[in-house]
């Protein structure tokens, strides 16, 4: 049995993007895009409210794009779970600089708190190992998230995936816009990149 | 940038595969993203072996349509292969391009609409255009080698000058029958 999540998710993802200098990040509908809201709007973040399964593989065309910088795909376990076969296509794909964080409550939160795979049993950092992730990890206490800040803040030899445990609860939301279109265009111009 | 010079003595028309790739690199894209599909066979052996695009192999075609997002986000273009059944895969991650904008371009070869073998590629067939329509994308159709050509070159225009969301439907006929 795992054991009982005691992080606050609004914390955790407080203090792995505390430093979190020039990295880029794609959150996952839901909770994970509150969750990198609530830490303060940036230029630098993509905001998803739906494609689900997708986070993932958008932070994999990304980084591909943009081998000079480091790619963060923030999301929780029901999003990643619908991308499963994403983590063999990443895998395969190798990308020195992208990692995926699962903000893992083990539930559904944004539709009534169903129990999702990861807490009967399913663990996603074992199947990202086997598909030839470079690291992966499990962590359940602040001290462990600001060891992972420092470990994704430095280069590594394929993608990696961490999982952090978190409490399953709904912290008040904090809403970014849900204009794709501006927030496309607001993080290509942060890139140097011209609206069309 | 180097990209392939066109050479109007060795067109052929049973060479579209090199033309596509010809005009593809024309457009400049940088990444291209596929689940196989014969008859993308040598247009996916071409882009594989181009060091300057970056090739990934899908387990299933909705993972494309976000690479591709994530790819015009850090300012490269993409392009997504795959069959008609694929297609059905696709549909709410094509919600991604649709509300967010994003240039797409997605060459799709028909399979269960000419001298099918396998029922079971005829109902997705069917279902290929109407639903590609109905979650926002453009649909183009080509029948001869000649009309795939221009029609690519033009949904390439379309996709990433003007920010459309396009799927190219290569007819059976022109890829021809599979043997069996």
């Amino acid at each position: 049995m795992s054991m009982q999540a005691q992080l606050d998710r609004r914390a955790a993802v407080a203090v792995l993007l505390k430093n979190r200098k020039d990295t880029l990040v794609v959150s996952g509908l839901g909770s994970p895009t509150y969750d990198l809201h609530s830490v303060g709007d940036h230029d630098g973040n993509f905001y998803l409210w739906g494609a689900m399964g997708g986070a993932a593989l958008i932070g994999l065309g990304l980084a591909q794009a943009q081998p000079g910088k480091r790619v963060l795909a923030l999301t929780g376990d029901g999003e990643q779970l619908m991308g499963l076969g994403g983590l063999a296509t990443i895998g395969v794909a190798r990308p020195r600089n992208l990692d995926i964080v699962v903000i893992d409550n083990q539930h559904f939160g944004e539709t009534g708190m169903q129990a999702s795979h990861t807490g009967r049993g399913v663990d996603l950092t074992a199947i990202a190992a086997a598909c030839g992730f470079a690291a992966t990890g499990t962590v359940r206490t602040t001290g462990e998230v600001e060891r992972l800040a420092a470990q994704i803040a430095e280069p590594a030899e394929g993608p990696r995936l961490f999982v952090i445990k978190v409490l399953a609860e709904n912290p008040p939301r904090s809403l970014p816009s849900r204009d794709a279109v501006f927030i496309k265009n607001r993080f290509r111009a942060h890139l140097g990149f011209a609206a069309a | 940038m180097h990209s392939p010079q066109p050479n109007p003595d060795t067109r052929t028309s049973d060479d579209w595969p090199s033309e596509l790739h010809r005009i593809l690199k024309a457009a400049d894209v940088r990444q291209m993203s596929y689940v196989p599909d014969a008859g993308h066979s040598q247009l996916i052996r071409m882009f594989s072996a181009d060091p300057d695009v970056t090739t990934n192999v899908l387990t299933t075609e909705e993972e494309g349509i976000a690479i591709a997002a994530g790819a015009w986000l850090g300012g490269q273009r993409s392009v997504l292969l795959m069959q008609s059944s694929g297609v059905g895969n696709c549909i709410n991650m094509l919600s991604l391009s649709a509300i967010g904008r994003f240039p797409l371009l997605m060459l799709v070869t028909m399979r269960g609409e000419w001298a099918e073998f396998n029922p079971w590629q005829v109902p997705m067939s069917r279902a290929t255009q109407p639903s590609l329509e109905a979650i926002g994308l453009k649909v183009m159709r080509a029948e001869t080698p000649d009309d795939l050509v221009e029609t690519v070159e033009s949904a390439a225009s379309l996709a990433y000058e003007s920010d459309q969301q396009i799927a190219v439907l290569i007819g059976q006929r022109l890829i021809g029958k599979k043997k069996w």
